[in-house]
């Protein structure tokens, strides 16, 4: 899978942590895995395995994920992705990816994800996470951490005495017609630009 | 090509609030909220003459209370205003890779009992989010707050001023409160313009805030201010805040426009960065005028993110937004839903009762509030509204009304005058705070009762009371014999200078004679002049009618 797939999932997260936990909400009311679930036992699995990664094995989870492709004719037509979308997105992002290369990624990435429009769900409560039947830990108000900033420090490329030092302010990315010029020679991203995007 | 290189995204939300939070100007120690005209007077009076023409202003308010905690909202690091940079840090405030959120149960309750405390609905259950944005001093790239479902909704704030022309009339005013959230801090930024690079420190990141929504009921700065002041008071009060808007604990930023009352609102500007009282009252009577000017000249308010500049008393539009901010809110997948308890009995079994919050028992711990103990002292003391609104309007000064009224037999409506004339101008001038008063509450009582029992005259007493500030331990008994200030009550002495004075004074006397009785209180203060004061004025006055009559 490329990453911009990856990225696809990172956006709708709360849709498919939705559904996912719909799922689960399934699984305890059914006692049972249904064809159509199966489908996204990789994403529940992910997620499961946060969950239950210390347990023994778990009933409701099989053994062994199983895969089966979603015929095109149940998915909804192809959307399209207009301009003014992608700008938005390498905004969000702070990662380019106008070339042709770069969109028919995005596409794919949805395309995937419109699988999650086969799940029924009507009739089921949506779930935000897994969770969320457990209960909150709530620790005291007690200092038990902190004073490492040398070691914080460490792990900066750029320091000034005890700060860190970043660019000034945030940069503004280049007008859309500005960039399209400086993509021209660039080719399609790479993993790296994902690795700091806020989660 | 690096992201870093071509593409950084363009945030400008919060920039100069984060400049000016770091470089906190303290430049005025306020003890009274004071605006130089009052705008809701003049508004009031034009929509009475011209009704319903005129614009007038619509303010709302959102409110960043810093918890008063030892440790962060989500991690166990120190909550400390000066530390050295970075030291209050943990791995999880830094972002690191594989730290989680752990919810610190005093940031709940103070929550809780802030809602409480402001009338709120206090949701059984609440869900944490993630707000997305890009910016060095918050390394995670979300800050995790309370979009969806916060803590407390529905709450009402009463606050109240004087007013009216004297300033000494209380007006009771109600604005509700719509959410209070739970979110984290984001840490500080120093920027470094000579070397073009901005300095971070994240002792700030994580420290837990509560974000009070106060819907738009209030139209100008006055009431703004006094919302703000009465909602500092109950916070300190509650200690779930210590409210020190210098230090960034309490930070408010104005959603303003103008409209004319039955229309719709018009379009608003929002002002931050207003780091006193008495600049959120000038900002937003500023703003309001400036709105105002733009209508009547036929141009249109532009909805945008404006500071005010202290210096200049003017609000300036700050960089602009560009385009809509998405801040892409998610639900945060590491904290399942926060559970506030009714009582003790509706805990679920298994649940620990130490790990649980419940909201009878904070209820029970909720102290005495500022408008109870407003109406307390003025039924308790007979002293005026306005007295209790001066008395709780410096810290500690209630405490110290009522350890010297306990102690004296002056009747407490005299006292007050000696509270909040005699000492607090005293504290005024020197800027000194109630604590720091060199004269204690035993010591001025122990001259208000010689006052009281006829040991020395008023005019005595307030010299008493000056050379008290300066003279170290001395009881006022001891001041009083030192400067020999003794009621003179010896009827001779008092007889020969009363004639003396009725001598000297013969066109006064004709005109008490003719029926001005006033003229007889120019008398008696030449009598106390010849005595310093000490004279005993009811025998003065005594001897005076009857030398006049």
């Amino acid at each position: 899978m490329s990453m911009l797939s990856n990225t696809a999932a990172t956006l709708c997260r709360g849709l498919s942590l939705k559904t996912v936990g719909s799922l689960l909400n399934e699984l305890k009311s059914n006692g049972l895995i249904t064809r159509r679930n199966v489908r996204f036992s990789q994403i529940r699995v992910n997620c499961i395995n946060r969950q239950f990664c210390s347990s023994t094995h778990n009933l409701k989870v099989p053994k062994a994920p199983t895969w089966e492709p979603v015929p095109e004719e149940h998915l909804p037509p192809p959307k399209q992705i207009p301009a003014d979308l992608v700008d938005k997105l390498e905004r969000l992002a702070l990662v380019e990816f106008r070339t042709k290369q770069g969109l028919d990624c995005l596409e794919e990435a949805i395309r995937f994800a419109d699988q999650l429009h086969v799940v029924d769900t009507n009739g089921i409560e949506p779930m935000d996470s897994v969770l969320e039947d457990r209960a909150l830990y709530l620790r005291e108000d007690t200092v038990t951490d902190g004073y490492c900033a040398d070691k914080l420090l460490q792990l900066s490329k750029n320091t000034l005495e005890e700060y860190f030092v970043a660019p000034p302010g945030n940069i503004p990315l280049p007008k859309r017609e500005e960039r399209s010029d400086l993509l021209k020679n660039s080719s399609c991203i790479t993993p790296s630009h994902f690795t700091e995007n806020g989660n | 090509m690096a992201a870093s290189t071509g593409a950084a995204i363009e945030l400008v939300k919060n920039i100069n609030r984060r400049i000016l939070t770091l470089f906190p100007k303290t430049l005025f120690v306020f003890r009274h909220i004071s605006t130089r005209s009052s705008q809701c007077q003049s508004q009031a009076q034009m929509r009475t003459k011209s009704a319903p023409q005129q614009l007038v202003g619509v303010v709302g308010l959102e409110i960043h209370a810093q918890i008063n905690s030892n440790s962060k909202l989500f991690s166990g690091s120190a909550v400390s205003f000066a530390a050295p940079p970075n030291s209050q840090v943990s791995f999880f405030d830094a972002s690191l890779p594989g730290t989680l959120p752990v919810l610190n149960r005093r940031c709940v309750e103070a929550a809780v009992m802030t809602g409480l405390a402001l009338n709120c609905t206090i949701n059984r259950k609440s869900f944490f989010d993630r707000k997305h944005y890009f910016y060095a001093d918050l390394p995670a790239g979300y800050q995790i707050t309370q979009q969806r479902q916060p803590i407390a909704v529905d709450g009402i704030l009463n606050y109240s001023f004087l007013g009216g022309k004297k300033r000494s009339q209380v007006v009771r005013k109600t604005v509700s409160i719509k959410q209070i959230q739970l979110e984290q801090d984001s840490g500080k930024s120093l920027h470094d313009e000579v070397h073009s690079q901005t300095l971070i420190d994240l002792n700030r990141a994580g420290v837990g805030l509560m974000e009070l929504v106060m819907e738009p009921d209030m139209s100008c700065g006055e009431e703004a201010a006094a919302a703000v002041r009465e909602l500092q008071l109950i916070l300190q009060a509650l200690g779930t805040c210590q409210g020190n808007m210098s230090e960034g604990q309490l930070r408010v930023d104005a959603n303003v426009s103008v409209h004319r009352p039955g229309e719709p609102l018009g379009i608003r500007t929002e002002v931050k960065n207003i780091n006193s009282m008495r600049y959120l009252a000038r900002a937003i009577d500023f703003e309001i005028q400036r709105q105002i000017g733009v209508l009547q000249r036929g141009g249109l308010v532009l909805n945008e993110t404006r500071t005010y500049d202290s210096k200049s008393g003017e609000t300036i539009p700050m960089r602009d937004k560009e385009g809509l901010q998405d801040y892409r809110f998610m639900p945060e997948p590491n904290l399942p839903p926060l559970v506030v308890y009714e009582d003790t009995s509706s805990l679920p079994d298994g649940v620990d009762s130490s790990q649980a919050v419940v909201m009878q028992s904070l209820k029970e711990k909720l102290p005495e509030l500022p408008g109870v103990k407003r109406d307390r002292l003025v039924q308790m003391y007979d002293i005026l509204p306005e007295h209790s609104f001066t008395l709780m309007s410096e810290d500690g000064l209630v405490e110290y009304f009522e350890t010297v009224s306990k102690a004296t037999k002056m009747e407490p409506r005299r006292v007050i005058g000696w509270v909040t004339q005699e000492l607090l101008g005293q504290l005024n001038q020197k800027d000194m705070s109630v604590s720091q008063s060199p004269v204690s509450p035993p010591a001025l009582a122990e001259l208000l009762e010689l006052l009281q029992t006829g040991h020395i005259s008023s005019s005595a007493a307030k010299q008493v009371f000056q050379k008290m500030w300066t003279s170290g331990d001395k009881s006022a008994a001891q001041i009083v014999k030192d400067l020999d200030l003794g009621m003179v009550k010896d009827t001779a002495r008092l007889h020969s200078i009363c004639q003396k004075v009725v001598d000297a004074h013969p066109n006064e006397v004709q005109a008490i004679r003719n029926g001005n009785k006033k003229v007889l209180n120019k008398l008696m203060g030449q009598v106390q002049r010849e005595t310093k004061g000490k004279a005993d004025p009811v025998l003065v006055r005594a001897i005076l009618e009857e030398k006049t009559s």
